[in-house]
């Protein structure tokens, strides 16, 4: 492994920190207007450390959804990770019970990422560490920057508040509906789908299951035959 | 919601995500490398972060509503579509919301 090589690597990671660092503001802010403390929504980023679980948690409690709905959603969104694990024992190789436990609490989308794209398998460990450490600072300080801040506005910035919210939901889902991502067409129908049974279940069912209804109606119905996205 | 509830939540439901994750690292690949698990996988995600935008966006305790937060989702729309950076869409959502409820 050449230090040119290993430099880049080190230089993307911190990158990804500081773009994951921007999400982390947004979660504090999220994880705060939905009725954590600060040291709520710190647990959330040291212990539970992946993003869209913490995300979709904290957005059905906003939504006046009960506690089991804000679980399942997480652990749903976090079952992503899972397979993620499987795809790095290659690359990790880990040894024993303490590496296996030590290297799993950083499995998420961006140290998979880099690790995958690793051009030999010592520098995806160096990749999934170096990405995993800048990450894990950064979205850990700025989770505390986002709750702190929110905790002290007014009126109206609230009212901002309340908009950044679904916006920064919004902008995790886009990327998801564009030419270029996997079965495109098929994610837009899943989300367009989702989207219109969360409406329509809100005034019927408990506050916060339509989230989970919406996954399981959509789960079921529109993923189509496997060789519909394969042609 | 009572504190001791929202840190049973925070807790055991970070747990089970490590636990997700450990699995992908402790399993046989066949058991995870399956169909269904695919699916889930690819399009859970979609589902569930539309629902939440929409639940988000335009309801309140359990009722359709129209207010800022819409505007402000429909510039994040037009933003994300111009490929502005996240902190710009943020930035213009929550600005959106507090024009409508500063004229509102």
């Amino acid at each position: 492994m050449s230090d040119a090589a290993r430099t880049a690597v080190l230089r993307d990671a911190i990158g990804l920190g500081v773009a994951v660092g921007l999400y982390g503001v947004a979660f504090g802010a999220a994880a705060a207007a939905a009725g954590l403390d600060v040291w709520q929504a710190t647990a959330l980023s040291m212990l539970m450390f992946t993003g869209a679980s913490q995300f979709a948690l904290v957005g059905v409690l906003g939504a006046g959804g009960s506690a089991l709905a804000a679980a399942g959603s997480a652990l749903l969104l976090g079952t992503r990770n899972t397979v993620y694990g499987v795809r790095l024992v290659p690359l990790l190789r880990p040894r024993g019970v303490l590496s296996r436990a030590a290297s799993a609490h950083w499995v998420i989308d961006e140290t998979t990422a880099m690790a995958v794209a690793a051009p030999e398998r010592r520098l995806a460990r160096v990749g999934f560490l170096a990405t995993g450490a800048s990450v894990y600072l950064l979205w850990n300080a700025t989770t505390v920057v986002g709750a702190l801040g929110s905790a002290a506005l007014g009126e109206t910035a609230q009212a901002a508040l309340d908009a950044v919210v679904p916006a920064a939901f919004l902008a995790l889902l886009w990327p998801r509906l564009l030419r270029g991502f996997p079965e495109a067409a098929v994610q837009r129908r899943v989300a367009f789908g989702g989207a219109v049974v969360a409406l329509l279940l809100t005034p019927v069912v408990a506050p916060g299951v339509q989230v989970i209804a919406a996954v399981v109606a959509v789960a079921l119905a529109g993923p189509p035959r496997r060789r519909e996205g394969a042609a | 919601m009572s504190d001791g509830t929202l840190w049973t939540l925070v807790l055991g439901a970070s747990l089970g995500c490590y636990l997700l994750k450990l699995a992908g690292l402790s399993v046989p690949a066949r058991w995870v490398e399956q169909p269904w698990v695919a699916r889930v996988v690819d399009f859970v995600p979609a589902a569930l972060l539309a629902a939440l935008v929409a639940v988000q966006a335009g309801t309140a305790d359990g009722e359709l509503v129209v207010d800022g937060r819409l505007a402000g989702l429909a510039v994040a729309a037009l933003a994300l579509a111009l490929r502005a950076p996240f902190i710009v869409v943020l930035v213009l959502a929550g600005g959106t919301g507090a024009l409508v409820h500063v004229l509102a």
